[in-house]
């Protein structure tokens, strides 16, 4: 077993959440890991990515090779197209529909989702806004996202859901039960697709 | 594997220092090493008072703190990044001639690509004008075995040992396997006063016990568990030697591509001779890999060229910029050729930003309002968020070099006749290295305007103390700025007509002044009220 995964947003959309929980997941089962993620200056406001692998054999590069990556996951549709040259041919780009604009002009969001439905065979258009609003936690969307992208991971479902459940439980039962919602909501996406 | 933990790099580095028995961290912020400091400043260890972790002013003062706890017999630990060892070069070197007493550990986190950062300098370098042990370690397992090995050569050579990260391994997580905690030493200083003394004739003596210790070091690095030959299956006429991180990708590419090479990794400086000499006298061709400048590269070809070593010289792999799995597999695999998707020209650049509610945002409106009226147009700017004011829609500042670098140059093109002379400064840099700076203006009656942009926070880092929150105008009036010349305002929206007239007053001022651009950091009001709300 060996996943890359690519995690890509905007500084500050909560990328790093769905990587914990992948990592927690992953630890859970015994796998190696490693994740890269990005400190610093472009944290504010600019494009971030993390770079998460996980294997039962041993990782030797934090980052992954290009052209070798499983799954991109992007909270964001125009820095789901920033990454393509990682994805492999047979890879599967998951992102978020809604756009973050803090630059201008900011691409015709059309225009992107063409773009992504030409390059990208396997693709999935996420509206993780309004299913985190339907879930009652506005600030879920990144939990919509990992929920959407659980049958991906190559980790089992119910292991990621508990690893969600654990990194939360500090918070309350209010946040720990609507991220629940937001990573189920996410779940049924891909089982109805 | 549940007696794993899951650190970052740098919290690993970190974590082995407190299990090593650390007595005391000393460091400045600066990316990619504030974690380390911030994981030590959260531990049960430093709460309870038995390390003490609290910010520096700057990494020179940093570093001498580190080496007066060894004095006192302790374990010490000083971190920074790349360019602060810049700053604390002084204390570095003579330290190597000093000698230490507790184990005293320098962390250096290097930026190859400068990701956060205004050069990709090699720390190597610095381990070898200091004729200093350093240790590279490859992955995050690694970093914690390197710093007992550290801590223990470091008091068995009495030397300070430095431990060289860069981004990527510092910002990279992984699982690790503890070890059984050391207990802290004992105070006990050292007493032995022509050590420490560098008076000339101490001094030479010392140095030249620096020398006398060099062969002790490389037999070290001979017998060090960090340098080591993985061999190949079948005599190869190539061979491989790879350099710390540069080691992960190495591996990489020859576990994808299955090939059969054999591997020279060293992690372990100053080089073991026998172990790489007899190496590279096996090889047509020796392909060196290093996370950093080309320095053992530049070295194993020597001055004449020896054409049998390839690498970021002869455009094996870039010259610059940190290293890749794809710039490996580049070099090792120069037949492989895979078609990669392509990004859609569609996708527009998206750099960093000043945050929404942030005071530089009103600060360098205003400034550039007032900028406008003259004809000579330069704002002399620093390290630290307000670098971004470079960016649109700002384009505020002309010059960003080093820490506190903007009080200076304003005042030395002050005094080539350029009027006004701006300085923008954040508050941490500014009581980093822009106190002495001010001295040198106000001695010499220069007419500069400093704005100390002060949002009372170490911001870019990441919202650290900054050493004199709410003492600044105290410091310069005491350094002998007039009382009249300190003025501060709020950028504030609704502040912007009285703020361009301050501005404006003080650039016609003759002399120096400073103005104090009060506003607190959004980034750390929003922490703020959210646990002041929780309480």
């Amino acid at each position: 077993m060996k996943k890359n995964i690519l995690i890509a947003g905007v500084g500050g959309q909560g990328i790093l959440t769905i990587a914990s929980i992948i990592d927690h997941a992953a630890m859970q089962q015994g796998l190696y890991l490693k994740q890269a993620e990005v400190h610093g200056m472009s944290q504010r406001g600019g494009a971030v990515q993390s770079h998460l692998r996980i294997s039962d054999t041993e990782i030797f590069s934090d980052l992954i090779p290009l052209g070798e990556a499983d799954l991109i996951i992007s909270l964001e549709p125009m820095e789901a197209l920033r990454y393509l040259p990682y994805l492999s041919d047979e890879g599967m780009l998951i992102t978020a529909t809604r756009p973050f604009v803090n630059i201008d002009p900011y691409p015709d969001l059309e225009a992107l989702l063409d773009e992504i439905k030409l390059r990208c065979r396997q693709h999935l258009l996420v509206e993780a806004d309004r299913l985190a609003l339907e879930a009652g936690n506005p600030k879920a969307a990144n939990v919509v996202m990992a929920g959407a992208a659980a049958r991906y991971i190559g980790i089992d479902r119910q292991q990621l859901g508990a690893s969600l459940t654990s990194l939360f439980e500090a918070k309350g039962k209010t946040i720990t039960e609507s991220n629940a919602r937001a990573f189920a909501m996410g779940i049924a996406i891909t089982t109805d697709h | 594997m549940t007696d794993r933990e899951l650190l970052l790099g740098a919290e690993v580095i970190a974590r082995a220092a407190l299990d090593d028995g650390l007595s005391g961290v000393y460091a400045y912020p600066g990316t990619p090493s504030t974690e380390i400091t911030e994981y030590i400043q959260q531990s049960d260890e430093a709460r309870s008072g038995r390390v003490r972790a609290a910010w520096s002013a700057n990494e020179k003062t940093a570093y001498e703190a580190a080496l007066g706890m060894s004095y006192a017999g302790k374990r010490s630990m000083v971190c920074m990044k790349h360019v602060g060892l810049n700053v604390a070069a002084d204390a570095f070197i003579n330290s190597a001639v000093t000698g230490v007493k507790g184990g005293l550990v320098v962390v250096v986190a290097d930026d190859p690509s400068m990701h956060s950062s205004q050069n990709e300098q090699d720390t190597r370098y610095y381990a070898r004008f200091a004729q200093l042990p350093l240790l590279e370690p490859s992955n995050q397992q690694e970093a914690y075995d390197c710093m007992r090995y550290a801590f223990n050569f470091s008091e068995t050579t009495a030397l300070p040992v430095l431990v060289r990260i860069t981004t990527r391994l510092s910002h990279s997580r992984s699982t690790i396997v503890r070890r059984p905690s050391a207990t802290p030493n004992p105070l006990l200083p050292d007493t032995d006063r022509r050590k420490w003394i560098l008076l000339p004739a101490n001094a030479r003596r010392q140095y030249q016990h620096l020398l006398d210790m060099q062969p002790r070091l490389t037999e070290a690095s001979e017998q060090s568990p960090f340098n080591r030959i993985t061999e190949s299956a079948r005599p190869s006429d190539t061979g491989i030697i790879a350099f710390g991180l540069a080691y992960n990708y190495v591996m990489e590419t020859i576990s994808r591509h299955k090939l059969d090479l054999p591997v020279l990794k060293l992690s372990h400086y100053p080089l073991p001779p026998t172990m790489v000499s007899g190496f590279a006298a096996r090889f047509r061709r020796i392909i060196v890999a290093e996370e950093g400048y080309p320095i053992y590269e530049e070295l194993f070809r020597g001055f004449f060229g020896d054409s049998r070593f390839a690498g970021r010289l002869d455009g094996t792999l870039p010259r610059t910029g940190e290293l890749t799995p794809d710039a490996l597999e580049k070099a090792l695999v120069p037949e492989y050729h895979k078609t990669l998707r392509e990004v859609p020209p569609v996708v527009a650049p998206r750099p960093p930003e000043l945050c929404q509610g942030c005071g530089h945002r009103d600060l360098y409106d205003a400034l550039n309002e007032v900028m406008s009226t003259y004809e000579q147009r330069h704002v002399f700017a620093d390290i630290g968020c307000y670098t971004l004011g470079a960016l649109p829609p700002y384009n505020a500042i002309n010059t960003c070099v080093d820490m506190g670098a903007s009080v200076t140059m304003a005042k030395g093109a002050a005094d080539a006749g350029l009027h006004p002379a701006v300085a923008v400064i954040g508050d941490s840099t500014f009581t980093h290295s822009g106190i002495t700076g001010l001295l040198d203006a106000v001695n010499d009656r220069s007419a500069v305007t400093i704005i100390i942009s002060d949002n009372y926070t170490t911001a870019m880092t990441g919202g650290q103390d900054s050493a004199a929150t709410h003492r600044l105008a105290d410091i310069c009036r005491g350094i002998g700025v007039e009382a009249a010349h300190i003025r501060t305002l709020v950028p504030l929206k609704k502040h912007h007509d009285e703020n361009l007239s301050i501005l404006k007053e003080e650039f016609e001022y003759p002399g120096v002044s400073v103005i104090i651009a009060c506003r607190e950091c959004i980034q750390t009001a929003r922490r703020r009220k959210s646990s002041e709300h929780k309480k």
